[in-house]
């Protein structure tokens, strides 16, 4: 069965789930979570070289740019400064590599660290100013609806819901503002992308994000932080899968009476 | 003279060009990103950029991350 690929500004992707690269325990097994995951976009971040590293290993030993587009984020940066600053080293990264990577960014401008929640105000300025740059740009937000219909009128190319805060695997907390966000951000734009990035925890948030209408989901800790990596991110792929199907299939409506299934006539010893 | 690389001072030769530097402290030129003084300084520009005293530099590459 085809299905409609996902396009993010000039971006076609196949596979709706996006995954990081990040704690993992080993690189080799990194690579194959993402192999076993099947997705086409991973993302890095952008960090001061290690002078010190003894292992001389580096990532892109055991990620293939050719294979992979990478989506470099701005994570740990918390004023919108150093936010366009990363992005713009992370796009000198790629343009190195000559990955398609280098035309887009994942923003993210942190207000807190034990929460890891969004600064909204820090968000939009660095938008704006990325925009001016050049970037396709990818917005983490909050589940807040006001707050993701503020990026994509600043001209955000996806936004990006959290369902959870980043890491702490509760899935998709508030169904109903994600669902707001996507009726809003949708109307007359129905293919306006919107990906649920954080706080997956299992293959069922993956498939629930689906089936409220996301066009994709981005997880890491999920897969890399799972007792088994590889069989989690093969769930995960089946997930968002299955959550996608599930959506274009039309579903039963949820009904408070029963409706038998076999046939209420014919019964034996029935008057 | 001295500079600040990554946060740290270090003692480097004056009028060491970003390209020399990277070599000497063997990094791949295609595996790093600089910045210098808070502004990007694009690989094309790393063997003709001259490094001067008290400069600022951020040179960073890929990692794992979500």
């Amino acid at each position: 069965m085809s299905q409609k690929k996902l396009r993010i500004g000039r971006f076609e992707i196949a596979s709706r789930l996006f995954v990081g690269t990040g704690k993992y325990e080993t690189y080799e097994l990194m690579a194959q979570a993402l192999a076993a995951s099947g997705c086409e976009v991973v993302t890095v971040a952008v960090r001061r070289e290690r002078m010190t590293d003894t292992s001389g290993r580096n990532i892109l030993d055991f990620l293939d740019p050719a294979k992979y587009t990478l989506l470099p984020n701005t994570a740990g940066c918390f004023t919108a400064d150093d936010a366009i600053r990363t992005a713009k080293l992370g796009r000198e990264l790629l343009e190195g590599l000559d990955n398609a990577g280098s035309a887009w960014v994942k923003l993210e401008v942190l207000g807190d660290k034990k929460t890891l929640l969004p600064d909204p105000a820090g968000t939009l300025e660095a938008l704006i100013e990325l925009k001016k740059e050049g970037f396709e740009v990818l917005c983490y937000t909050s589940d807040d609806p006001i707050a993701a219909m503020r990026l994509k009128a600043a001209g955000a190319d996806s936004v990006m819901p959290a369902g959870a805060p980043i890491g702490s695997g509760q899935g998709i907390l508030n169904p109903w503002n994600i669902r707001i966000i996507l009726e809003q951000l949708k109307e007359d734009d129905p293919d306006y992308p919107i990906i649920v990035d954080a706080g997956v925890g299992t293959a069922s948030d993956v498939t629930i994000a689906m089936e409220l209408g996301a066009d994709g989901v981005l997880l890491n800790t999920g897969i890399a932080g799972a007792a088994d990596p590889l069989m989690m991110a093969g769930a995960m792929k089946l997930a968002v899968e299955s959550g996608h199907l599930a959506r274009h299939a039309g579903r039963i409506p949820k009904k408070l009476y029963a409706t038998a299934s076999s046939p209420i006539t014919g019964v034996i010893g029935a008057q | 003279m001295q500079i600040v690389i990554n946060g740290e001072a270090k003692e480097v030769a004056c009028n060491l060009t970003v390209a020399a530097l990277l070599q000497q402290m063997a990094l791949q030129p295609l595996r790093v990103a600089v910045e210098l003084n808070r502004l990007l300084l694009p690989r094309a520009q790393h063997s003709q950029t001259a490094l001067a005293q008290g400069d600022v530099l951020e040179i960073v590459t890929l990692v794992g991350g979500g």
